[in-house]
């Protein structure tokens, strides 16, 4: 699939926010005054600017607002309720901490629960799709549930909590790539069920319906160099997880620096992975063009 | 819940007026309903009342609408101010143009008419342009045929009186085998598609031939990979088959074609003719009596077996020559590509189908010996072929040979076989005779082109050397009967017959898809003599859009596109039509030009009227015709007979009858085209079939019943080899002697094709196919099919891939005896082994086409014409022979030979052409309905 | 509207003979045109005469090789490709605003312009590359199986079919009513063994394909001569022959 910037920093930042904000909402941190009024912005602030992010990529964005209605079959209808379903419940909660100083657990732990669902659904808009094989696994939701834990606790300066999220994240981050390599293979489809032909032999493409590209082409097939892939998942692995523990491993608990550079690092390595989590999808529609 | 859908208005309106016309994205000439909205094209769709394509389109048909809106388009006649080729052009108005074109021509014609070459690509007004070039004066016109496919034309004509192209057809609804030679798309386009359809949904099988399984070979229930050139040797071993196991129509043979007749064997000026009797009827032996008599005799029953003083009949010739083992399916093998084993099998498929599943219609008929018959026998195997087999050196006799087999089985003009279009069948007798008779200030002598009978008919000067510029009906090409457009920038350049002043062309890209040796063309083209004039000193053209041909012509006439202006579609030129009807058709401009161009049929009447040419003035020296339209209902060539042969006289009238002024309102009212259907007991065995030549006479196609036998040989071949061994006064000169004694056999023969001369250096074949969604050149300029067909790939077999080790996004240098191009490569199984091609002109010139000049036509594609010289490398002689073949002057664009390395992939093919200055402006980017500008 | 109808009265579609079908792309073009003046917004044209032309297509035509799997010579299917209207539509269950639709009188799956958001999930989740954004207008195009003809009462009868199928010249092309077994399509997808494209996505597609009949096969016995030519001579043998006459 193409790695539409736009989609890269929507899932990351709404995912580090949303994350965040489960930490918030659970009272696991609680600033207050003017610290919570800046701890509180950092989450919304993610979460609305990959929000908003996730605007950018639509072709149509003044029918934007139907997408609240179909919350019953669509995944990324529940994602958009859900997502403004958390933010007002978390409102009070916010306003509460900053203008009231104390936590209101009667919402913040609905709207904690509301947040991770919220990533939840984010990550069922992909894995739900069968025709990308390798994000049509219980794998991703894992993905993106642990990134945005491992966000939210780094931004929270959990550094313990950190440190260990960030050795799941590992663990997740290897598992996807590997099983992921396999699932198209897996998945049993090929040029022959794509094409009903394989009764008759091996299929292969011999000249496509157009000499020049389309859109199904530009958005589906993406193709990333094996090498290039390689590199890039010891970056995303490395960045995401291994780097950002390190600096929680060496800097004192609590200390800014110290969260910022783990949150620089850690953001970096989600984009990295992000960007492959598109780019090394392939489409089932990539069979009918020869390419996978 | 309960489930909520949108409310949809499934029948909004679909246009305000439909206009009926033909369609021009090709030559099929298909019917079409044009769906106009505010005066707008907005829609398109197939004619289904329509004779051609009863409804349906190609996909070129349905995106006229992207042509006639293209930014392309050429918008005001123009005269050259920067040098040849540079594309600075001045916008000039109409009158000056037409004068400046007068003022070339008028000179030129009261002095010396043949340095006038008047030449056009694939128009569909020839009746016109012939008629005007012959009031004019010059011998040196003729149209595209000669580099397209008179092979196959030439070869049908003078063997059966008809040919393939798209004036016959197989009988869709009965055929059971339908075998195809060749062809990638033909301009009996749409009506293939059809009946491959109709026939494989019948349960009918189809067989394809061809080096490459693409398109209606891929359908093909079974695949022969010929090698290139090798199909009249597959033919004839498929005709050794037959022979050996007497799988022949006999009785079809003896009663409706030459086998039967008697081959003169006296030493001598007539040895190898036909036995005639004093009124030159050939002559046959009756069984009954043992005598010889006249083939018509009524209730006569040629005898195949028969001899008579010395003479045998062409029947035995035949079997001498065709059942000798080098014929055999195991001696051809190798040479053809197919296994013995598969030839084997074809043979027999032909014989059952032919034989074991024979049809017969209880249709009475009457013959015109006036022998009567209860039944019509069908043979249900038809055949069709097309440029892969004429385009080729040796591609007129390869036509002639798959005729002849066609006939073996007794599957031409019957039920289930393969049929002839009105105005064909049409004995070669009754075709025209070349002229070259010119007088300065008059008419030529008679119509330039049409089929030579023997070498009294060539078209040479008195001193024998060739008198046309293309040096058509010389003895280099005696037969060519279309002319040999190919030749004749070349030989003007190098004044060989001899120098000319000015060139006319009209829709033809002759700066490149339609030339060999595009390059060198280009730079005759430019060049200048001594005297820093161009060695070709004027050159009008007439073209409808930015073509790469556009920047070498001193003066450009624009033409309309094709639904802004009258044709005519006439019985007089190329008809439309049906086996069992005949056909012709209009188009009529459904909208109105927006810009300042005009029809080119128009400004040629105009042009004649201007210089005064006989046939274009009236007794007081003014315009005889208005316009195109004028000319088409008034003009009669025999009276009574005119172009359209609908709504003649009071209206009522079919054939003949004098000019109508209403005709073209009754066209359009009918649909922009008429048909008439001839009679039941006349649609088959219409050479033979005294209720069609009846018929035939009453509606016009000729003035006297014309029945006459197939040539399986062919005397007038005969006498152009009698010729070539000293007989006649008309004698060819000494080193082409040799040639024509080969070339000019009179029984169907193969030989190899003089590319293969070059065949130990360069060993594989390259081809070009026509794609079905693209139309030449034009295709290009189309928003819609440029994406489908944007670049073309040069498609190798899986041996050639593997063998250099190519991957998908390789680039090969491509190498001929001639030249070199480097361009992307791309794999294919199904392909000859020896075998590439690519997808013919796609490749565009930079600045050409409104394109943008980083367009993947002129980056990625490329045209293999670069390759292809005109001439083939000299002799041990010096002599360098034309690329084409020796009988009719066909340019042999598939002997094309040559070697493949693997080269870094690259952004550019090569040769890449410096860019040219474009004509028009600069196109719109996005294209949206509505938003165009 | 996202929801699935739970049955349709009717099931539209196609039938696709993959025997016949020439490749020739006049499905393409006519589909094309019909809809640039058609069903909701027309279909954008982008970069048209420039380096990377990319236009909206609703119907495209694929060609493949395929190689026998018992040896011989490989075969070329020319495979055009519109939407299936399936009768599982994973693209409208994922539509988050409610565009996209499968109706429930006929099955014919649509986008409703007015409520697309241009998101794109759709073509995600259509595993058949059946869905193309509209690069100017930035809604989803798709085969509306010509709902805006087959229903129109200013066609003339005959003319209420797709425009693909009015147009194909082969006849390659056919178009009916899956939920009546004794219809056209019905029966030659009985007749000829009509097939699913990916089956193992359990979209349960209503287009079906006619699998191209058994090619080369290998050929009838070869023919007998009537007599040996080396034996007889021509002479000798053309008595044989003739005799029959
Ligand atoms: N390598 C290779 N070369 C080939 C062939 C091949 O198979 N292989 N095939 C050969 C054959 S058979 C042919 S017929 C030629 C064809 O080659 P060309 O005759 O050059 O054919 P086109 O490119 O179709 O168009 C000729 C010109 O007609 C113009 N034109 C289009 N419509 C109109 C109109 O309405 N009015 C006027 N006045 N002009 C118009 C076009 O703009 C174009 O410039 O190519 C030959 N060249
Ligand atoms: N869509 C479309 N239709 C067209 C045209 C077009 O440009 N586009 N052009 C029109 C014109 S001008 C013409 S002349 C006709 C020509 O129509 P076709 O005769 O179909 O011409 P080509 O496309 O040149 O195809 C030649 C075919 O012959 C095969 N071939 C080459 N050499 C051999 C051989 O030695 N033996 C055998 N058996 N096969 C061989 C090639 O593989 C190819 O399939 O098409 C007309 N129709
Ligand atoms: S075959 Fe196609 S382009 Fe040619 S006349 Fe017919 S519809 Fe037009
Ligand atoms: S083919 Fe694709 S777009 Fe059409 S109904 Fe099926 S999933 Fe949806
Ligand atoms: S692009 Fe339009 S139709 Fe497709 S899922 Fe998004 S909103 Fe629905
Ligand atoms: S049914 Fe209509 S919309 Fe669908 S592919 Fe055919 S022409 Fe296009
Ligand atoms: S129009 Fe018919 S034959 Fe041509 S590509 Fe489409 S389905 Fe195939
Ligand atoms: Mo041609």
């Amino acid at each position: 699939m193409h790695p539409a910037p736009s989609v890269i920093a929507f899932t990351v930042l709404s995912g580090l926010g949303f994350g965040f904000l489960a930490f918030l909402g659970a009272g696991l941190v609680v600033p207050t005054g003017w610290a919570a009024f800046w701890v509180w912005g950092l989450g919304y602030g993610f979460a609305v600017v990959g929000l908003l992010a996730s605007t950018f990529h639509l072709g149509n964005p003044k029918n934007a607002i139907r997408a609240f209605s179909q919350w019953r079959t669509s995944w990324l209808s529940r994602e958009g309720v859900f997502a403004v379903v958390t933010l007002l419940v978390l409102a009070p909660v916010a306003l509460f901490e900053i203008f009231g100083g104390f936590p209101l657990a009667s919402l913040g732990w609905p709207g904690a629960l509301l947040s991770l669902v919220t990533v939840f659904c984010t990550s069922m808009i992909y894995a739900q799709l069968k025709t990308v094989p390798r994000w049509n696994q219980w794998l991703t939701p894992v993905m993106f549930m642990t990134f945005a834990l491992t966000g939210g606790a780094i931004l929270s300066g959990f550094n313990v909590l950190s440190i260990l999220l960030c050795v799941v994240l590992t663990a997740v981050l290897v598992a996807i790539f590997n099983t992921g390599d396999k699932r198209l293979a897996e998945s049993g489809s090929t040029m022959e069920t794509a094409t009903g032909l394989g009764k008759i032999g091996k299929v292969r493409l011999y000249e496509a319906p157009h000499t020049g590209t389309n859109y199904l082409m530009d958005e589906m097939i993406y193709v990333v160099g094996r090498r290039h892939a390689r590199k890039l998942r010891v970056i995303a692995v490395a960045f995401a997880a291994i780097l950002p523990a390190l600096v929680m491993l060496i800097a004192p608990e609590g200390s800014l620096l110290g969260i910022a550079l783990a949150l620089i690092f850690h953001l970096t390595g989600a984009a990295a992975a992000r960007w492959l989590f598109f780019a090394e999808a392939e489409h089932v529609v990539g069979l009918y063009y020869g390419a996978r | 819940m309960t489930y909520r859908q949108p409310a949809l208005d499934t029948s909004p309106k679909v246009s305000d007026e439909i206009r009926k016309t033909t369609c021009y994205m090709c030559a099929c000439r298909c019917g079409i309903n044009v769906h106009l909205k505010e005066g707008r094209v907005a829609y398109i769709e197939g004619n289904r009342d329509h004779p051609i394509n009863k409804g349906v389109l190609c996909a070129k048909g349905s995106s006229g609408i992207m042509q006639v809106t293209a930014p392309s388009r050429l918008r005001h006649p123009m005269k050259r101010v920067g040098p040849r080729g540079s594309g600075e052009f001045q916008e000039i108005s109409w009158d000056e143009a037409l004068e400046l074109a007068v003022s070339w021509l008028k000179p030129l014609r009261e002095k010396d008419p043949e340095k006038m070459a008047f030449f056009t690509g694939r128009d569909q007004s020839q009746s016109l342009t012939s008629f005007w070039a012959q009031a004019y004066g010059t011998q040196n016109y003729a149209a595209h045929g000669g580099f397209c496919s008179v092979n196959m034309a030439a070869g049908g004509i003078y063997t059966i009186g008809g040919a393939f192209w798209e004036f016959g057809a197989p009988d869709w609804d009965r055929t059971k085998l339908f075998v195809l030679f060749g062809v990638a798309e033909d301009h009996d386009s749409n009506p293939i598609k059809m009946g491959i359809g109709k026939l494989k949904t019948n349960g009918g099988k189809v067989i394809g031939v061809n080096p490459i399984r693409s398109g209606y070979n891929a359908v093909a229930d079974d695949w022969y990979g010929v090698t290139p050139g090798s199909d009249g040797l597959l033919t004839l071993a498929l005709v050794h088959e037959l022979f050996q196991a007497g799988k022949i129509d006999l009785e079809y043979l003896a009663r409706f074609t030459n086998a039967p007749c008697l081959i003169k064997t006296e030493d001598g000026p007539e040895n190898g003719l036909l036995l005639r009797d004093a009124d030159d009827k050939l002559l046959v032996i009756d069984k009954r009596s043992g005598k010889p008599v006249p083939f018509d005799t009524p209730g006569v029953q040629p005898d195949l077996g028969a001899t008579h003083k010395g003479c045998r009949t062409v029947f035995q010739a035949m079997a001498e020559k065709y059942l000798d083992e080098k014929y055999a399916a195991e001696a051809v093998a190798e040479r053809v590509g197919i296994s013995a084993e598969r030839i084997k099998g074809f043979a027999a498929e032909l014989a059952r189908v032919a034989f074991d599943e024979a049809i017969e219609l209880d249709q009475p008929w009457t013959d015109f010996r006036g022998d009567k018959h209860e039944k019509m026998i069908g043979r249900p195997v038809s055949f069709h072929a097309m440029r892969g087999i004429s385009a080729h050196s040796n591609g007129f006799q390869t036509a002639r040979a798959l005729h002849m087999l066609q006939v073996l089985l007794g599957a031409v003009e019957c039920p289930g076989g393969w049929r002839m279009k009105p105005p064909y069948p049409k004995p070669v007798e009754a075709h025209p005779k070349p002229h070259c008779g010119v007088t300065p200030g008059k008419p030529l002598n008679g119509p330039h082109l049409g089929y030579p009978l023997g070498p009294e008919h060539l078209a040479l000067k008195e001193d024998g050397s060739p008198s046309r510029i293309d040096k058509a009906f010389s003895w280099e090409n005696p037969l060519s009967a279309h002319g040999m457009m190919h030749m004749v920038i070349s030989n003007a350049h190098a004044g060989d017959p001899y120098k000319i002043d000015t060139l006319f062309l009209y829709m033809a890209n002759m700066a490149w898809n339609s030339s060999m040796n595009t390059r060198a063309v280009i730079e005759m083209l430019t060049d200048t003599g001594e005297d820093g004039e161009y060695v070709i000193p004027r050159i009008i053209y007439s073209d409808a859009y930015s073509s790469e041909m556009v920047a070498y012509a001193d003066l450009i006439l624009p033409d309309t596109t094709y639904l802004e202006r009258h044709d005519c579609i006439s019985l007089l030129d190329r008809p439309i039509g049906e086996a069992d009807a005949a056909a012709d058709a209009i188009r009529w401009p459904v909208v109105e030009p927006d810009r300042n161009v005009r029809g080119f049929q128009s400004v040629l009447i105009d042009l004649g009227a201007r210089l005064g040419l006989p046939g274009f003035v009236n007794e007081g020296g003014g315009a005889k015709y208005k316009d195109y339209a004028d000319y088409i209902v008034n003009h009669e060539r025999r009276p009574g007979v005119g172009p359209l042969m609908g709504f003649r006289g009071n209206g009522e009238a079919v054939g003949r009858g004098a000019p109508n002024p209403d005709q073209i309102k009754r066209y359009i009212e009918n649909g922009a085209f008429f048909l008439a259907h001839m009679p039941e007991d006349g649609s088959y065995f219409k050479p033979w079939n005294k209720s069609y030549q009846d018929w035939a006479v009453k509606i016009g196609l000729f003035d006297a019943p014309s029945p006459y036998l197939f040539s399986l040989y062919s005397e007038p071949m005969r006498r152009f080899q009698l010729a070539a061994e000293g007989h006649g006064d008309r004698q060819p000169p000494d080193h082409l002697r040799d040639r024509l004694k080969r070339a000019m056999e009179p029984l169907p023969c193969w030989y190899t094709p003089f590319g293969d001369e070059d065949a130990e250096d360069y060993p594989i074949h390259a081809l070009t196919q026509r794609p079905m969604a693209m139309y030449h050149s034009w295709g290009s300029q189309n928003a819609w099919l440029r994406q489908i067909h944007g670049q073309n790939p040069l498609y190798l077999p899986t041996a050639i891939w593997e063998k250099h080790g190519f991957a998908e996004g390789d680039w090969a240098r491509v190498s001929s005896p001639h030249g070199e191009i480097v361009v992307p490569v791309a794999h294919m199984a199904g392909l000859n082994p020896n075998t590439v091609w690519t997808w013919n002109a796609i490749g565009k010139r930079k600045g050409a086409w409104a394109l943008e000049e980083n367009a993947p036509e002129a980056t990625k594609g490329f045209l293999l014409n670069h390759l292809i010289h005109e001439l083939l490398p000299a002799k041990g002689d010096g002599l360098r022979w034309s690329n084409s073949d020796p009988v009719t002057g066909q340019a042999a664009w598939f002997d094309l030979r040559v070697k493949i390395e693997k080269v870094a992939a690259r952004h550019q093919t090569e040769p890449n052409l410096p860019s040219i200055k474009s004509p028009v402006p600069k196109a719109p980017k996005h294209r949206r309905q509505g938003e165009e500008a | 509207m996202t929801e699935l109808p739970q049955s349709t009265t009717r099931k539209l579609g196609l039938v696709i003979d993959l025997d016949i079908c020439v490749g020739c792309h006049a499905c393409v073009t006519a589909c094309k045109g019909w809809n640039t003046e058609n069903y909701g917004s027309s279909l954008a044209d982008m970069d048209a005469y420039g380096e990377d032309p990319s236009g909206t297509f609703l119907n495209r035509i694929h060609s493949y090789e395929v190689q026998p799997t018992g040896g011989g010579c490989s075969q070329t299917v020319h495979f055009p490709k519109s939407c299936l209207h399936c009768e599982d539509a994973p693209c409208v269950t994922v539509c988050p605003t409610g565009a996209s639709y499968k109706r429930a009188e006929d099955g014919i799956v649509l986008v409703n312009e007015d409520a697309c958001m241009g998101c794109g999930l759709c073509a995600w989740a259509c595993p058949y590359g059946a869905r193309e954004m509209d690069r100017a207008a930035g809604v989803m195009k798709k085969c509306t199986l010509c709902v805006d003809r087959i229903y129109n009462e200013n066609l003339p009868e005959v003319d209420r079919v797709p425009a693909c199928v009015r147009t194909c010249p082969s006849g390659a092309r056919h178009f009916g009513d899956f939920a009546d077994p004794d219809s056209n399509v019905s029966k030659l997808v009985a007749d000829r063994g009509g097939m699913d494209l990916m089956p193992e996505l359990g979209t349960k597609p209503v287009n079906k394909y006619l699998p191209p009949r058994p090619k080369d096969r290998p050929a009838a016995a070869p023919l007998t001569p009537i007599a040996d030519v080396k034996a007889t001579g021509v002479a000798g043998f053309l008595d044989r022959l003739l005799e029959k006459l």
